[in-house]
């Protein structure tokens, strides 16, 4: 495993998003509440950039106790990253496929030194 | 530009460039040295909406024409010209390229959309694609029977003379039919069927006309006389009514596209078509391969009990089906066994047509078809472009695409 410099962990703000390259590898890195996440820019169906679409909250559809619906919402808890291509959508937080989640994007370690933040690929 | 997306939250992007966004298909196309392969798309899109200004002129009825262009200068570009369409396509903007269309810059000279199209084929290694429209694959719908005429002619003057000689041959299409109007249906074959670029003509099948009424069958002729082709393009109409009881987009788009096809190469097969044109190249796109079989052995059932039904009919409805062309996408890949049944149902070396739909939400790379486990070397060629080339007299790029034509038979005549 190599380290490959990223940038200035101060440099990130929550939601933030960037595009690493190591080597011939795209890394897309994510920070969420304050926890890095970083994920193979390559989606699971047909090569499209999966980390560099729009983020967005999973969305739920909650049933009543009489199990009527009360019709969709946003979730408060689960963000997900969409493939701009096809729209295939995966969890931030796993990096799992949510339409099936045996499905995942490979996941990197990121590992921060001093103010430096670097992805082992 | 933002895109916006759950409560607020937005997103800025600079700009969209076809070229970046399609980066990883150039790269999957390098690895797998698919230049050497010549790629025919037969299903691409442009968003002809976007020049109505640059089409209408050339609707030839002066008072439909100054009804249109008011219209379109009144509501900006397409106006409601067209019927339009309840639909997410881009689902809330996860597909980027539908909101940041617009962004995308393009340089002086070249049709815009000859130019945007020429970078997603590059992107994609595609040698050659048949243009359809956007917006007018719902022009069946339309309540005027002489607008459907105006505006499928004046797109058929505007492609033919403007927008395929722009594009270095790369270009073709299968001219959108005015079904509406039988007469006008063989006025267009003899009026653009000699064409450059012209390799045939389709029939939108958002509408309820019965394609096998003895109206159609001196168009088909014209057609078959001319050595082309026909195809019957799919698409959504959520206000069809079987279809008003569905509350979410991928149900409509999941079962309208194969709903339509279903529905009209039921007709074209119980009725003998294959028999009346047996030399004109039948296609049928956009609706994905899965209803293929279901139809195949539904007719092949029925037929088998009620053939004084269907008089005209020689071989079981699947024979005349397998005669047929299929354009792959959108392909059903979930299931690999089935569609690795769906191949050998249709005979797929011989009768099954790449297409990307590009850049439709949900279009497919040549990937789908140059990955497949189960698929021949030969089949994939003929697949991704040999057997259109043979249909469409398309000549190959360069000298390993023409050494591969050659190889697996495919050098058009």
């Amino acid at each position: 495993m190599k380290e490959q410099f990223v940038g200035k962990a101060a440099e990130f703000k929550d939601g933030d998003r960037r595009i690493v390259f190591a080597g011939e590898v795209e890394i897309g890195l994510f920070k969420d509440n304050g926890q890095f996440y970083a994920y193979s820019n390559t989606c699971l169906h047909q090569f499209g950039p999966a980390c560099e679409g729009l983020i967005i909250a999973k969305v739920d559809e909650p049933l009543n106790a009489d199990k009527t619906s009360r019709g969709m919402q946003f979730s408060e808890t689960e963000l997900h990253f969409v493939c701009p291509w096809h729209g295939y959508e995966y969890d931030l937080r796993t990096g799992e496929c949510v339409a099936d989640r045996r499905m995942r994007l490979r996941k990197y370690d990121v590992v921060q030194k001093g103010d430096e933040l670097y992805v082992l690929a | 530009m933002d895109l916006v997306s759950d409560r607020g939250r937005r997103i800025t992007v600079d700009e969209l460039n076809t070229t970046q966004l399609l980066s990883h298909a150039r790269k999957e196309a390098n690895k797998r040295k698919l230049d050497d392969v010549l790629i025919v798309d037969v299903d691409a899109h442009h968003y002809e909406n976007e020049h109505m200004q640059e089409i209408l002129p050339f609707m030839p009825n002066d008072v439909q024409r100054q009804l249109a262009m008011a219209s379109t200068a009144r509501r900006g570009p397409g106006g409601s010209l067209v019927p339009g369409q309840v639909g997410y396509q881009d689902m809330g903007g996860r597909v980027t390229r539908y909101p940041l269309r617009g962004s995308e810059k393009t340089g002086e000279g070249k049709i815009r959309d000859v130019q945007l199209g020429h970078r997603w084929m590059d992107a994609m290694s595609v040698d050659y694609s048949c243009l359809f429209p956007t917006g007018m694959l719902a022009i069946g719908l339309h309540p005027q029977k002489e607008m459907e005429v105006e505006l499928t002619w004046a797109y058929n003057r505007w492609l033919t003379e403007k927008v395929l000689p722009d594009s270095d041959g790369r270009f073709y299409s299968m001219l959108n039919l005015p079904f509406q109007d039988p007469d006008a249906c063989l006025r267009m074959v003899e009026e653009f069927g000699h064409r450059k670029g012209v390799t045939g003509f389709m029939v939108t099948t958002v509408r309820h006309l019965g394609v096998h009424d003895n109206a159609y069958m001196k168009t088909y002729r014209a057609i078959e006389e001319r050595g082309l082709s026909l195809a019957f393009h799919s698409g959504v109409n959520w206000g069809e009514t079987v279809f008003r009881g569905l509350n979410r987009f991928i149900s409509v788009h999941a079962l309208g596209f194969s709903f339509y096809n279903i529905l009209h190469c039921t007709n074209w097969v119980i009725n003998g078509m294959g028999e009346r044109f047996p030399k004109m190249p039948v296609m049928w796109i956009e609706a994905g391969l899965a209803w293929v079989p279901f139809l195949m052995q539904r007719l092949d059932h029925e037929y088998m009990l009620r053939s004084s039904e269907c008089p005209l009919l020689k071989k079981k409805p699947s024979d005349y089906m397998r005669d047929m062309y299929y354009s792959s996408q959108p392909m059903e890949v979930q299931d690999m066994g089935a569609l690795e049944t769906t191949f050998r149902m249709i005979n797929a070396e011989t009768q099954l047509l790449w297409s990307s739909d590009y850049p439709h939400w949900d279009f497919d790379l040549p990937t789908v078809i140059w990955d497949l486990p189960f698929v021949s070397e030969k089949a994939k060629h003929n697949i991704l472009g040999g057997t259109a080339a043979r249909l469409f007299k398309l000549p190959p790029r360069n000298e390993k695409q023409k050494a591969n034509l050659a190889k697996f038979g495919n050098v058009a005549a």
